[in-house]
């Protein structure tokens, strides 16, 4: 893995420094560099539940940003809206200056194109083995000769570390390697943007440790866009370079992870602390404790 | 996406075992065999009355299949069924004084055209018509006719 | 009772939206039919997941159906001494009926319920999306090809179906029970019409792997993505198909022989 690591770091040393380059020239926060994703008073309800309520971001272009927030505050819906799954009630995304929503079909899946996306579950084809599985994009969309795609996919493959399982069937994979050749595949057609979609969510210590590393070395590698979603409040803040908080349809709270760290907000401060009871309370709204007990 | 050759092995041999099947349900169970795509001429016949003759009905002569009948049409002029038969082209030396006739292959079984053929020396030849007709037996007729019998025998 | 009545409105409601999606879907994926064409392997893939893995519980099917025909259609024929006409009655009975249903059935219970599952597994495990978001449609590269293996599969096996089933039955009839041989095949011969009873039973089995694999494959797109919303789906591919199967055999047998 660390040899991977290497070999990759030499491969795409320009970008890595031209990337440096571009950091240090930047101070931080979103209205300093270049936006990929811009997204406007973004409505969407589900039924009569209402998901988004109003919300605007800015994921800015070669950076990582985490949105994070309480389980069921629609952060894949996020997702899904920016790669065009879902279309919002009102409001507007534009991703690379595109308005999402108004491509027609074609205009769109070129777009996805250039979109990587890792769902929770990895989402790999259960019908092919790993090769094949990163191997997809690369022949779905390309006429490269077989020699090619091998390559290509062993040099993804490499990336993640797992050259060597190229033969194996996922349901043969553990849940963090299956994550990481879903990464493999998400980066086979060397996107502009990847989007994570809570890719800590039941890892052990040693794969949550390997892909929290490799998220952030593919970023700044690739010179990729990242977004990540995720409730995982340390790993996620560790990586990142500027954070959302969304709770209950809005965005409560949005920094670099240092800044929020110090936020006055009561209830970004229950969140990024993990604290059991606050401004979200503990209970489930009932009727009072002694009231309910009493009047058996 | 490598595909074994085992799997095109057992798909190649599901087609072929359908197309197999197809056939025997084509060639060994249904008639097709008896009557298949052999080259044909035509005659026509006209009837007074066709009975139970349907399209693709049997035409026999001296009991073995010598055609089956195309078509059924009415002449609206000489109030007559006209019948359109297709023969086989290897039985094409069939008098053109021969009669044909509708039978009925057993008590109640389906009707056929039944053809006698005559003394001419001349031929029927595609696009001919068989002159010489007798119509189906139409069954309440025949009943009819054996009760007005009886009760004329009767009276005597 | 208003609320009843209401509920039957709902119902109504939800079940003509069903019925509109599954349209469209059909629809899309129709449009996706000829870039499956193009691409042989996902299809020859499917043939044989749907197709081949279908072709033992057919054959056997189809072979204990027809001794079974021979069996009965024996005893009741030998009391009027027509024990000549087995033939017949085995061959029309399979040709006109027991082939495209039976195998309908059997397609539905075997196929279509492998393929709601598989593809609904698809859904919850978020393959589909993830297609989706890899710029793949999932209907042309997922749908499109079992839709079309069905569609291929099921008048292949009712015809394997039919076969087995005559054969079957020549072996009961002619075998066992000592039917004349000569006259099982010629009196079949003689009354089975290619077009009126062969020809018909295959368009039969045509329709039925066409609604089969449409029920089975929408069954599996729309359903709830979860495993129990799996196992419901898959347990309404059945149930539906085997309705869709036994009124369509109805309305199309009423087409063909009513008039």
């Amino acid at each position: 893995m660390a040899a991977g690591f290497r070999i990759m770091r030499q491969r795409f040393s320009w970008t890595v420094s031209k990337n440096k380059m571009q950091r240090s020239a930047e101070t931080a926060g979103p209205a300093a560099s270049e936006t990929l994703v811009k997204i406007r008073d973004l409505h969407f309800a589900r039924g009569d539940r209402v998901i988004f309520d109003g919300v605007d971001l800015d994921i800015p272009r070669g950076r990582l940003t985490a949105i994070m927030g309480p389980s069921g505050t629609g952060k894949t819906t996020l997702l899904r809206l920016i790669g065009g799954q879902l279309t919002p009630d009102r409001g507007s995304i534009e991703v690379d200056g595109l308005p999402v929503q108004e491509l027609g079909r074609k205009a769109l899946y070129e777009l996805r194109r250039r979109m990587g996306m890792l769902f929770q579950s990895g989402a790999l084809l259960t019908d092919l083995n790993v090769f094949d599985n990163v191997a997809f994009p690369l022949r779905e969309h390309t006429d490269l000769p077989e020699a090619m795609i091998r390559d290509l996919v062993l040099m993804k493959l490499q990336a993640v570390g797992l050259r060597g399982a190229r033969d194996l069937q996922p349901s043969e994979l553990s849940g963090g390697m299956a994550r990481r050749v879903a990464l493999a595949r998400a980066i086979a057609l060397d996107p502009m943007m990847i989007m994570y979609d809570e890719p800590f969510t039941g890892q052990d210590p040693i794969s949550m440790g390997a892909l929290v590393q490799l998220i952030r070395l593919l970023n700044d590698a690739l010179g990729l866009t990242s977004i990540i979603v995720s409730h995982d409040v340390q790993e996620t803040a560790a990586i990142s370079d500027y954070v959302y908080v969304i709770s209950q349809g809005k965005v409560i709270g949005q920094g670099t992870p240092e800044a929020l760290g110090k936020t006055d907000s009561a209830l970004v401060k229950q969140f990024m602390q993990g604290l059991p009871d606050g401004p979200v309370p503990f209970h489930y709204p009932a009727r009072d404790y002694m009231e309910d007990l009493l009047n058996a | 996406m490598k595909q074994s050759k085992t799997t095109e092995l057992m798909v190649g041999m599901l087609i072929a075992a359908g197309l197999a099947a197809l056939f025997v349900l084509a060639m060994k169970v249904s008639n097709l065999s008896s009557y298949s795509a052999k080259s044909s001429y035509t005659v026509i016949a006209r009837f007074e009355n066709v009975g139970g003759l349907k399209v693709r009905s049997p035409v026999m002569a001296g009991g073995v299949l010598v055609g089956r009948v195309a078509g059924i049409d009415y002449d609206s002029d000489r109030y007559e069924a006209v019948v359109t038969m297709e023969m086989d082209q290897s039985y094409d030396r069939f008098p053109d004084d021969t009669v044909a006739s509708i039978y009925t292959a057993g008590l109640l079984g389906e009707q056929y055209v039944a053809l006698d053929p005559g003394g001419s020396e001349d031929f029927l030849v595609d696009g001919s018509e068989i002159e010489f007709t007798a119509s189906a037996l139409v069954l309440e007729k025949l009943v009819g006719k054996f009760l007005l019998n009886s009760a004329e025998s009767g009276n005597q | 009772m208003l609320d009843w009545i209401r509920g039957l409105g709902r119902g109504g409601f939800r079940f003509f939206e069903t019925l509109g999606r599954a349209n469209l879907f059909a629809l899309k994926t129709l449009v996706g039919v000829p870039a499956v064409l193009v691409r042989p392997r996902l299809l020859v893939a499917q043939l044989y997941s749907v197709g081949v893995l279908s072709l033992p519980i057919i054959i056997l099917s189809g072979v204990f159906v027809g001794m079974v025909l021979a069996l009965q259609g024996y005893n009741t024929l030998v009391d009027f001494g027509a024990e000549e006409s087995l033939g017949v009655v085995v061959a029309l009975s399979i040709v006109r009926e027991l082939g495209p249903v039976v195998t309908g059935l059997l397609f539905a219970g075997r196929a279509g319920s492998a393929l709601t599952a598989e593809i609904g597994l698809m859904k919850a495990t978020e393959q589909l999306a993830g297609m989706e978001m890899m710029a793949v449609d999932p209907i042309h590269r997922v749908i499109a090809p079992r839709f079309l293996a069905g569609f291929i599969s099921m008048p292949l096996l009712a015809a394997i179906f039919s076969a087995l089933g005559i054969y079957g039955g020549y072996f009961v009839g002619v075998g066992l029970l000592g039917v004349d041989e000569g006259a099982y095949w010629s009196q079949m011969q003689s009354k089975v019409d290619l077009y009126d009873d062969v020809y018909n039973g295959v368009i039969k089995s045509v329709v039925f792997g066409l609604v089969v694999t449409w029920i089975a494959v929408f069954e599996g797109y729309d359903t709830v993505p979860t495993s129990e919303g799996v196992s419901r789906s898959t347990t309404r591919t059945v149930v539906y198909s085997a309705f869709a199967v036994l009124g369509l055999d109805f309305v199309l047998t009423a087409l063909m022989f009513g008039a």
